[in-house]
């Protein structure tokens, strides 16, 4: 759960490229065709490093829509599905884990 | 990368010389720092204005014997969030008094031309064009300033001590303090 | 109170054109991320987990209750409907669109409101104690010093990029409630034996991974030189201060690697060389600023009026809430007020906009206008008058800001961690939660007496956890939630760091442990009187140690 961005590229199972939507903060992971998704199970999902990096690449390029992109792990069920692959990648995505504050 | 000297983009006068380049007698020069130091009794009795490039790591006061014959001193921004020589910036000006052309170098980008003005540079090397045709818009943003400072504004809480007539001409900007002690050839 | 004035204003109206320039030319690609990171940092705007969030300024903790009522506008147009008082006296908002940024910063600014140096190389905000100008034991309000220093090191041309952040705590009692010696600079007003006030100048304190108290490099500074100091400070850190290794350049690291004397000695040398120029504390220009502060027209009242002692005899919880967050005023008939934002199940620091709105309101009714921030993340209504006490306690009670656990074990400090946070590595706001719900017994919890338990999610220590009585620092393992354990740490007068007592434990256990070291305490303890740190400082960690891990 450190800040993937202080991390060496390491690749080892399937992973996504994350980041941040510029004009809003919101978590968005890369789809194809270089789209941008909130959603994960529309992300983009590789074991190869190589294509991570590309992904990468081509996301980095990519500075009016999203913001710091990095790799992320993933996990992928039985059925397909496409689930975080640590704590703070579930965090992302599914929002804090406390209840946020009544609103009247 | 166009050089901005009392608000207006200029063609620099200066010629910036290597380390091991010859210094020529017929044009003004900025010279590296420690070749500066090694041979300033014989630079600063030229017959042209002489320059020194100072790096924001050493101390002006090793400079200071000499800033009363320098026409004009470079200070660096290696990075523009390194804001070493903006305290290097105001001792020349404030605690030696220096008044020859005080010149920003480095990663100088336009969020940082009013703080360079303020801290006492009256000339930048700006990094990029479209900086610097800015420059106006960029120094105008602010009418009111807390801190006195090298821009002869007057600061707020002088300000406030004004009458209301007064007040309307304390935010202009003064004539830079500084009086090159050489003829500018802009 | 401090007035803001047309100049205040346009400043800050100039800075929200500033800023409304430097976004649009962020979205439209002319400025790249890392040119336009450290401008936005330098409004306050971070890129968090889920969005980017917004931390606005409350200078030295003082809030009008106009301004209140727009930090819950703000909760409502542009975030969730919440906001977080942080540690450092200023609110963050975590769900802000950079789009809007713009806006919310316009409306923040109608009331005189920025996030100006709430982030960034620079000076951060000027915090005091949250009982300032009102508390019987200070000698002078040091808000006043808070706010000339304020206002000259904002966007001060030569200390806008230092090599890192600059905080400063202003403090005018003998007791510390400012937590002056974690802070880079701290500034303690006093009075020498001749009766003339001045500052005791304390430099080198931070948190973090190296973490240090502040040393006094000079015990008598005359308060007309504050200012010159303070630059003389600055400058000759922006000078020394490493500039290759974010880890290594605090002030703390220098006066460290320098040794205070040296260090002490730079800064004298700087000094002298400004100490009567333009810096020097002008009486008329420190008047004015003074004379902006308006202080409450309090009436004349005497303590503990029939009323409130009837109300205290009738009411059990409203007795024990006046025992626990209501505190002695300087003025006859008045009191000092806490609002707990520690609620069971809660999130500690937060408050609704609805919350907002009402405690405005009682504000504007039984506190003239005034609330505070603590850098303990509670609020305080400042010029309470005692016979208001019982009618404020009913509307505080019906809001769910009268847990009368001020200060207790349950009234815990912690920083957003890894739920809101892209620095975190483990969350602490469940830790939190599930503390307080172990120790939610108002009667156990007051039988234990003061005790502060801070919980950091990383290093970065926002939750101060170093100082906590139990210091709770998340780490991670192997992907998994872990947190190490400190105690004995003050931050007061006493100022210590917590002792680690043993290996981190993991995350389903941490409320188990406190529970261990409770437990302890309770045992060692040799009088009710007896604090918490004060046991740990008797027995040292042995005892505690040994309770934690027999089983583990």
């Amino acid at each position: 759960m450190t800040s993937p961005l202080q991390q060496k590229l390491k690749i080892s199972g399937p992973v996504v490229v994350t980041a941040n939507r510029l004009a809003d903060g919101a978590v968005v992971y890369l789809s194809a065709d270089r789209a941008w998704t909130t959603e994960l199970a529309d992300a983009t999902v590789t074991t190869s490093a190589p294509v991570a990096q590309e992904l990468l690449a081509a996301a980095k390029g990519d500075r009016l829509r999203a913001v710091d992109p990095y790799v992320a792990p993933v996990r992928v069920a039985a059925n397909g599905s496409v689930q975080p692959g640590n704590l703070r990648e579930s965090i992302r995505s599914a929002g804090p884990t406390i209840e946020l504050p009544a609103t009247g | 990368m166009p050089l901005v000297k009392h608000g207006r983009i200029v063609a620099d006068s200066y010629v910036r010389v290597a380390d091991d380049a010859p210094v020529t007698d017929d044009a003004a020069v900025i010279v590296p720092a420690a070749r500066f130091l090694a041979d300033a009794g014989a630079l600063v009795q030229r017959g042209t204005p002489t320059g020194v490039l100072w790096p924001n790591d050493r101390r002006i006061s090793e400079l200071a014997p000499w800033l009363d014959r320098l026409a004009l001193v470079a200070l660096a921004f290696p990075i523009f969030r390194d804001g070493r020589a903006y305290s290097q910036a105001r001792q020349l000006r404030e605690r030696y008094g220096f008044r020859g052309e005080l010149r920003a170098t480095g990663d100088v980008l336009r969020d940082q031309f009013l703080f360079l003005i303020r801290a006492g540079f009256d000339s930048l090397e700006v990094k990029k064009d479209a900086d610097a045709a800015a420059f106006a818009e960029a120094v105008g943003r602010y009418s009111v300033f807390y801190q006195p400072s090298a821009d002869g504004r007057v600061p707020m809480a002088r300000q406030r001590l004004l009458s209301r007539s007064e007040r309307s001409t304390a935010g202009a900007v003064q004539p830079a303090r500084s009086a090159p002690a050489f003829v500018d050839s802009d | 109170m401090y007035l803001y004035d047309e100049l205040d204003r346009t400043l800050v109206a100039e800075r929200v054109a500033e800023f409304r320039d430097q976004v649009a030319r962020r979205l439209s690609g002319e400025l790249t991320e890392d040119e336009f990171k450290p401008l936005r940092l330098m409004n306050g705007v971070y890129l968090q987990l889920h969005a980017y969030m917004l931390r606005i300024s409350i200078p030295y903790g003082t809030l009008s209750a106009e301004q209140l009522r727009m930090l819950a506008h703000v909760a409502q147009r542009y975030d969730r409907g919440y906001g977080h008082f942080t540690t450092r006296q200023n609110i963050q908002f975590h769900w802000i669109k950079l789009e809007q940024l713009p806006e919310a910063m316009a409306d923040l600014a109608s009331v005189g409101m920025h996030g100006m140096q709430t982030s960034g190389n620079n000076v951060r905000n000027i915090t005091t104690d949250q009982w300032a100008g009102v508390a019987p034991d200070e000698i002078e309000d040091p808000r006043v010093f808070a706010e000339v220093i304020r206002q000259h090191v904002t966007l001060h041309p030569e200390f806008s990029f230092m090599p890192r952040k600059f905080k400063i705590a202003v403090g005018a009692s003998a007791h510390d409630r400012a937590a002056l010696r974690i802070h880079d600079l701290a500034l303690r007003l006093h009075r020498n034996d001749a009766g003339e006030a001045g500052f005791e100048v304390m430099v080198g304190g931070g948190l973090g991974r190296t973490p240090f108290l502040a040393k006094t490099i000079r015990p008598f500074l005359p308060t007309r030189d504050v200012l010159s100091y303070v630059e003389a400070v600055l400058r000759t850190y922006n000078q020394f201060g490493r500039r290759d290794n974010a880890w290594k350049a605090r002030i703390k690291i220098l006066v460290h690697d320098l040794g205070v004397e040296a260090f002490a000695k730079e800064v004298e040398a700087e000094w002298q060389s400004m100490k009567d120029g333009g810096l020097a504390l002008d009486p008329e220009v420190f008047a004015e600023i003074a004379a902006r502060f308006r202080y409450p027209a309090y009436e004349r009242l005497d303590d503990s009026p029939p009323a409130l002692v009837q109300a205290r005899r009738a009411e059990r919880r409203f007795d024990a809430w006046v025992n626990n967050a209501v505190t002695n005023h300087k003025v006859p008939g008045y009191a000092i007020v806490t609002l707990s934002l520690k609620p069971q199940g809660g999130t500690p620091g937060d408050a609704t906009a609805e919350q907002m709105q009402a405690i405005a309101d009682l504000a504007e009714r039984y506190s003239f206008g005034e609330i505070r921030v603590g850098h303990e993340q509670n609020l305080v209504l400042p010029h309470v008058a005692q016979h208001d006490l019982a009618a404020l306690w009913r509307a505080l009670d019906e809001a769910g800001l009268a847990t009368p656990n001020v200060g207790l074990v349950s009234d815990i400090i912690a920083c957003p961690g890894l739920d809101y946070c892209s620095l975190a590595n483990a969350r602490s706001i469940p830790v939190a939660q599930e503390i307080a719900s172990r120790f939610r017994n108002l009667d156990v919890a007051q039988n234990l007496g003061r005790l502060h338990i801070n919980i950091s999610g990383c290093i970065n220590a926002c939750g101060h956890h170093h100082v906590g009585h139990i210091g709770i620092l998340g780490v991670e393992k192997n992907d998994e939630e872990f947190y190490q354990i400190t105690i004995g740490g003050r931050a007061d007068e006493e100022a210590r760091l917590g002792t680690l007592i043993g290996p981190a434990v993991r995350y389903g256990e941490v409320a188990d442990v406190v529970e261990d070291i409770v437990a302890a305490y309770l045992e060692l303890r040799e009088r009710p009187q007896e604090t918490f740190p004060q046991v740990v400082q008797r027995t040292g960690i042995e005892p505690f140690k040994e309770r934690v891990y027999a089983a583990r």
